[in-house]
């Protein structure tokens, strides 16, 4: 590629910023947590020249809360954060998701549990990103693998937000958060246009804030607007008034979680390389995928056939695409820098089709593409060892527990 | 208020609202709706916002764009609110649980900003929703369904809180004293900065059943003849102030600095 006069070396979390304001983002409510700082530290800097507004809140409690007022009243809002403050966001990430208001939260993955190990990376958070409030709910996960991702994935993140009235969690890591990369980082270069949020059609006494168009998502008039907006956290009507009746509670929590399940194909994205003809095949995410996807490389030196499914959106998941691949491979790897959280999701989409065995390297250090290339070219001795999967599946679960024994083995180097 | 002239502010279509007969919380919302009514407020351009417990059910009866947010945090929402939209008032309903307990942070860091919101604390010593539960204002001595022997931890006095944090804007009085009431609701609401309103109200379901006043009517007639205008408190020893209810203004408003944009840089 030749260097254009608009190549910048800009690190990750800048080009989050960014990503966010080229969307359209004009609030930002943050607390300081490493390694996500430098994401409000840039949003103090570059929103007032915007129009926009920056505040530091009192937690990360507050900044979540804030976020959900300042969408409400028609901005487009973000937080960003890291373990422990993404914890104390669930509450309001599900009020959210009943109410529908849309939002963007940044979580810069460090190792943990609990304060863990602040300036490490780690994908720890995968099942919280999903799951983490309580009750069912409808999320949007992103995970970005490089700083031109983390510009193009953060104002998609608002388009899928504003798209779908959902909260949507941008699923960084340490690595990718502070690697720098030269990019060019314009609205141009977005492959894709900057979404609003879908107004009423109908005048403020026809209003109903509940009542979805055909795609499940209603329109949304912003408080101020004169609709005379409700919002609430409990279980509502159309008209946004509480309700306990069965077949309200149904038909709510069905229909939320329906608007993304049926839009999945249009949501869910996954990068292939050489997936085609590959006999093992790695399915990595985040900064892990760097190291895999350098690992086919290495593997192509060697004449092996590896290829690498990396799934952009984790939630919802590019389900089909991973099923075809599964077919074809011999066995996947799931190399995750957590204890296995991706792996179980992959074994239950694939549904058998082939081996799946993951690899957990929690030492707060992203591992060299030599380690991910030994774990594949031990998994595809393995797989010609153990016909049975069984048998294969209960060695994987105690290599998991102590990923120490296998990194002390020379394997095939 | 007359019930004809409350009407435009409530979504009548939605009413019984939930509240048990003889609660103050709903002379409180009378006091705040005559307050409207006389400042004339455009009812397109405020925005109440609540969190969770009796008081904050509030707002789903109330003909506004509106926010019932999750417990303790109606604050920290009103908050986004305000600073998206400057040009809105944004009216913050909560109880002395939600808003002090829970939310208690977000109380103590609004009143340090200063910002442009005005919080009404429907205060009635008690976690009502919940049944009756020891709160954060709960007196010494008094009997709930957490303290059953009488609680032992002393209560906070809000508007000493809300004073030491920053507010510009500080009142109490109580739903015996309506026409007061009101007074300080307009006050609080035409400031700018962040004002608090500290309403003392009634459970009677609750807290006065556990307390000798299962009637609402002992209980109003508990805050008639312990109320106490502060000037007159200002006299009177910590001991002769045991139990009573000081009412009145403890900040004026006069110190804001009139921004309420909140500690980061503005736009
Ligand atoms: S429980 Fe108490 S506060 Fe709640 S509605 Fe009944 S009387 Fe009012």
């Amino acid at each position: 590629m030749t260097p254009s006069h608009k190549q910048r070396l800009v690190q990750g979390n800048e080009a989050c910023v960014e990503g966010a304001i080229t969307a359209g983002m004009r609030f930002y409510a943050g607390y300081p947590i490493t390694p996500s700082t430098e994401i409000a530290e840039l949003c103090s800097r570059k929103l007032p020249a915007v129009g926009g507004t920056f505040i530091q809140m009192e937690d990360e409690i507050g900044s979540i809360a804030a976020v959900l007022g300042a969408s409400a009243a028609g901005m487009k809002a973000m937080t960003a954060t890291s373990g422990p403050g993404f914890s104390l966001m669930q509450e309001n990430i599900g009020y959210a998701a009943m109410a529908e208001i849309p939002c963007v939260i940044v979580n810069v993955q460090r190792q943990g549990p609990s304060t863990g190990v602040a300036t490490a990376p780690a994908q720890g958070d995968v099942m919280q990103a999903i799951w983490g409030t309580h009750g069912d709910h409808p999320v949007v996960v992103l995970s970005p693998a490089s700083v031109k991702e983390m510009y193009e994935l953060t104002a998609r993140a608002f388009n899928l937000a504003e798209q779908f009235r959902v909260p949507v969690v941008l699923l960084a890591d340490e690595v990718i958060a502070h690697l720098r990369e030269s990019v060019v980082l314009d609205r141009e270069t977005l492959p894709f246009p900057i979404v609003q949020r879908k107004k009423p059609s109908v005048s403020p006494s026809q209003y109903l804030p509940f009542k979805a168009d055909a795609d499940g998502v209603p329109p949304m008039a912003n408080l101020g607007d004169g609709y005379r907006s409700q919002f609430t956290g409990l279980v509502h009507d159309e008209a946004g008034f509480p309700s306990t009746r069965p077949e309200v509670v149904n038909s709510l929590i069905r229909r939320l979680h329906h608007k993304l399940e049926d839009n999945r194909q249009q949501i869910a994205s996954f990068e292939a390389v050489h997936l085609d003809d590959a006999e093992l095949v790695i399915v990595a995410y985040g900064s892990m995928a760097r190291a895999a996807i350098a690992a086919t490389r290495l593997a192509q030196e060697r004449g092996l056939r590896l290829g690498v499914f990396r799934p952009v959106t984790l939630h919802p998941f590019p389900h089909e695409e991973l099923v075809t691949a599964a077919a074809r491979a011999r066995a996947i790897l799931v190399p995750e820098m957590n204890l296995g959280q991706l792996v179980l999701e992959v074994q239950r989409l694939t549904a058998g089709r082939c081996p799946v065995v993951g690899w957990s390297y929690v030492r707060g250090e992203l591992p060299t593409p030599d380690l991910v290339l030994t774990q594949a070219l031990r998994l595809l001795e393995a797989e010609e060892e153990y016909e049975d999967l069984l048998q294969l599946a209960a060695l994987v679960r105690d290599d998991i527990v102590r990923p120490d024994w296998w990194l002390e083995q020379e394997w095939g180097a | 208020m007359m019930t004809t002239r409350a009407e435009k502010y409530l979504k009548t279509a939605k009413l019984p609202h939930i509240w048990c007969p003889g609660c103050g919380h709903g002379t409180a919302v009378n006091a705040l709706l005559e307050a409207f009514e006389r400042m004339g407020i455009d009812q397109d351009k405020v925005v109440i916002v609540s969190g969770i417990g009796c008081a904050s059910r509030a707002v789903l009866y109330l003909n506004f764009d509106s926010m019932h947010t999750t417990h303790g945090r109606a604050l920290a929402f009103a908050t986004g609110v305000k600073l998206a939209r400057p040009e809105l008032k944004v009216v913050v309903l909560m109880g002395d649980g939600d808003g002090c307990a829970i939310g208690g942070n977000h109380f103590i860091h609004s009143a340090r900003r200063d910002i442009d919101l005005t919080a009404i604390i429907l205060n009635n010593s008690i976690y009502g929703m919940t049944g009756g539960q020891l709160s954060p204002t709960t007196p010494v001595g008094s009997s709930t369904a957490t303290s059953p022997n009488g609680n032992l931890m002393r209560p906070f006095d809000i508007c000493s809180l809300a004073k030491a944090a920053g507010a510009t804007y500080v009142a109490r009085s109580t739903t015996y004293h309506v026409a007061q009431l009101a007074r300080y609701f307009q006050k609080a609401i035409s400031h700018t900065g962040f004002s608090v309103v500290d309403v003392i109200s009634q459970c009677p379901t609750t807290f006065g059943r556990r307390n000798d006043m299962a009637d609402p009517v002992d209980m109003v007639e508990w805050e008639r003849d312990n109320a106490i205008p502060l000037a007159k408190a200002q006299q009177l020893s910590p001991k002769e102030l045991e139990g009573k209810i000081v009412v009145g203004e403890f900040v004026d408003g006069s110190q804001s600095n009139g921004n309420g944009r909140g500690d980061g840089p503005l736009p």
